[in-house]
């Protein structure tokens, strides 16, 4: 394989859900009345952090294993 | 119809194309011959080329394409991909990967010429080459346009930047760049859509509500109450469903020879699993592309099923109109502007764009490989250095773009060109499955036969045109330009069958001729090539999840399930 693919996903979904629960912890409420007074930044970010760091963990394995 | 993008949606955007082209710079140092740039150097796991697989049919028009049926159609769009497509990518993965993986050869087109001769292969790689610049501009000009509606970008502006985009990163990369940026379009989509469908969901009430709501959008056309959500109930007669398609129709022409012949001979997706860096690891990647495309339906049909069951509550407020109807293809934009708070918006636009961009992508690298390896090694300049035709390669990125470009002011400037073109590929595509078939699984085909096969199949699909007209159309572009002798309910339906009777012609022509000429390949030539000439893959000692059989068949019982929960 080239490069693990799953360091730049694990990357780019850390720094989205990161982006996105910052965003979603300190924005206005008023923000949310379009979707269905979810604060869908917070919790979407939530998931999105937790992939990537999944994706980084398992990157970071791979490249444990190998020399 | 108007979006408005937040800084922070215009930060994740600008963060994916630094993301998209930083993966190409690092790959170019790793592009050291030919093989690495067209073929990844065969080194791609197959959860990688897998997904890759099903983004690299992924692009903007299926995404934005298939929510309008599904608003226009309701849920019998499903069978674009429980009839159209889990079938025929099972068979590619159990039966006819082991050919194209095992021939090594480079290309689809290649693989023509190993088992038949020059001028099957010849056919094949000039009409797929000029397909596919074609195809990658028409997704070019359809992100500009989109861009112009919604943002009210500068439809230039647009053409350059998707277009420089997408150049560097292949320039670097090649199909490495390619298929990895693929993977990272798959996950924005899956993270992008499935919020939206989400909460479009739940504002509506969930499934058995939107059932419900349903039943006035069936009725207001026409149709019994259940047309929108109970995909096979209705295809007794054409007259009974939107698409006009009864089950004949759709089982053979979509489900046999449109599906088979896209998933099976298409080298924009074949490409993908030849990357693979094993047999069984090709051969397990369509499979493990057919879980996701099992399940997208729920991220692009459903939504516009949602779209226009709250239209019709609504008084056809919800959609904007175009020529006095719903305007279908603004589905997912509206759904994106109604639901998404800034934030998520970014993540769904860039879904979005970058769909669009893929489905660019993968057209220039099939293309460019397809123009080094069959077209220019072929005729042009054989026998160069490695190097030289990386070089190569890397130019017909260039000038493949180039005529993109080319091709989306072509599409902005006079629509008939495009349409007429679309159809011409229609011609081309519809006989193709035959071929392979026999080519496959018959080892007296003969190269006289499959091209004059070929050839014969796609001039029936041509008079089959002629002959058919959909609805109140005038002869023309649709149909009956020689005499409307046989009418369809839409072209949807007039489609099919001119699939059926290209492949039919393309069948029975190969098989005369073939049985007409002498063998132009003898039994040891064909080794690794045809079925009863190769010897049978062993997979005895992998886990059953990594067994292709095994799997092929748990997902098609799983497709079956689907069919009968839906039905």
């Amino acid at each position: 394989m080239k490069f693990d693919l799953r360091l730049p996903i694990g990357l780019l979904f850390s720094f989205y859900g990161l982006l996105l629960v910052i965003f979603g912890a300190c924005s206005d409420p008023k923000n949310y009345d379009r979707s269905l007074h979810i604060n869908v930044n917070l919790w979407w970010g939530i998931v999105l952090l937790v992939f990537g760091l999944g994706m980084l963990v398992l990157a970071l394995r791979g490249r444990a294993r190998k020399p | 119809m108007h979006i408005e993008l937040g800084v922070l949606d215009y930060l994740i955007l600008l963060t994916y194309f630094v993301f998209v082209i930083g993966i190409g710079w690092v790959l170019k140092r790793q592009m050291k011959g030919s093989t690495d740039f067209f073929l990844s150097g065969r080194s791609i796991p197959a959860w990688v080329t897998g997904l890759a697989f099903i983004s690299a049919n992924l692009g903007a028009q299926e995404v934005i394409g298939m929510a309008a049926s599904g608003a226009q159609y309701g849920i019998m769009t499903s069978h674009f991909y429980w009839v159209g497509a889990i079938p025929a990518m099972v068979f590619l993965a159990v039966f006819m990967m082991p050919f194209y993986y095992g021939s090594k050869a480079r290309s689809v087109p290649e693989y023509l010429k190993m088992r038949f001769d020059e001028k099957t292969r010849g056919l094949n790689a000039i009409s797929f080459a000029v397909m596919t610049v074609f195809s990658s501009g028409i997704s070019m000009y359809a992100l500009a346009r989109l861009l112009e509606i919604l943002l009210n970008w500068n439809f230039h502006f647009s053409i350059v930047v998707s277009a420089v985009v997408v150049l560097v990163y292949i320039f670097l990369g090649g199909l490495t760049s390619a298929i990895y940026n693929e993977v990272l379009q798959f996950f924005m989509i899956v993270f992008g859509f499935a919020p939206l469908v989400f909460l479009a969901l739940k504002d509506i009430g969930g499934w058995s509500a939107l059932k419900e709501k349903l039943i006035p959008v069936a009725a207001g056309q026409g149709y019994a109450a259940g047309t929108w959500t109970q995909s096979w109930v209705h295809m007794n007669n054409v007259k009974d469903n939107p698409m006009g398609v009864e089950w004949m129709g759709m089982v053979m022409g979509l489900g046999f020879v449109l599906s088979f012949g896209y998933w099976c001979t298409d080298f924009l997706v074949v490409q993908r699993a030849m990357a693979a860096n094993s047999m069984s690891a090709a051969r397990r990647t369509p499979l493990i592309a057919a879980i996701p495309k099992m399940l997208f339906p729920a991220l692009v049909i459903l939504p516009g099923m949602i779209a226009i069951a709250m239209d019709y509550s609504s008084g056809m407020q919800f959609l904007p109109m175009k020529d006095g109807a719903p305007d279908y293809n603004m589905t997912i934009p509206v759904l994106l502007a109604k639901y998404l708070p800034t934030g998520l918006l970014g993540i769904g636009f860039t879904a979005l764009m970058a769909s669009f961009m893929s489905g660019m992508a993968g057209n220039v690298t099939a293309f460019n490989t397809v123009w080094t390896y069959d077209i220019y090694q072929s005729y042009i300049a054989p026998n160069k250095s490695d190097n030289h035709y990386l070089w190569m390669g890397r130019w017909a990125t260039v000038f493949g773009i180039l005529i993109s470009i080319g091709c989306a002011y072509l599409a902005a400037n006079f629509n008939n060109i495009m349409d007429m073109l679309q159809l011409v590929f229609g011609f081309v595509n519809a006989p193709l499955f035959a071929t392979f078939l026999l080519g496959m699984f018959w080892k007296r085909a003969t190269g006289h036969g499959a091209f004059f096969g070929l050839l014969g199949g796609m001039i029936g699909a041509a008079v089959f045109h002629g002959l058919a007209i959909p609805g109140s159309a005038t002869p023309g572009i649709k149909g009956g330009w020689i005499a409307p002798h046989f009418h369809f309910n839409n072209s949807m339906g007039q489609n099919f069958y001119m699939a059926i009777v290209a492949w039919t012609t393309c069948f029975l022509l190969t098989i005369a001729i073939s049985l007409a000429t002498k063998s132009n390949k003898t039994e040891e030539e064909l080794k690794g090539l045809v079925y009863s000439l190769t010897p049978k893959i062993k997979s005895g000692d992998e886990p059953w999840f990594k067994q292709p059989a095994i799997l092929g068949i748990v997902i098609l019982a799983a497709t079956v399930a689907l069919n009968i929960i839906f039905w």
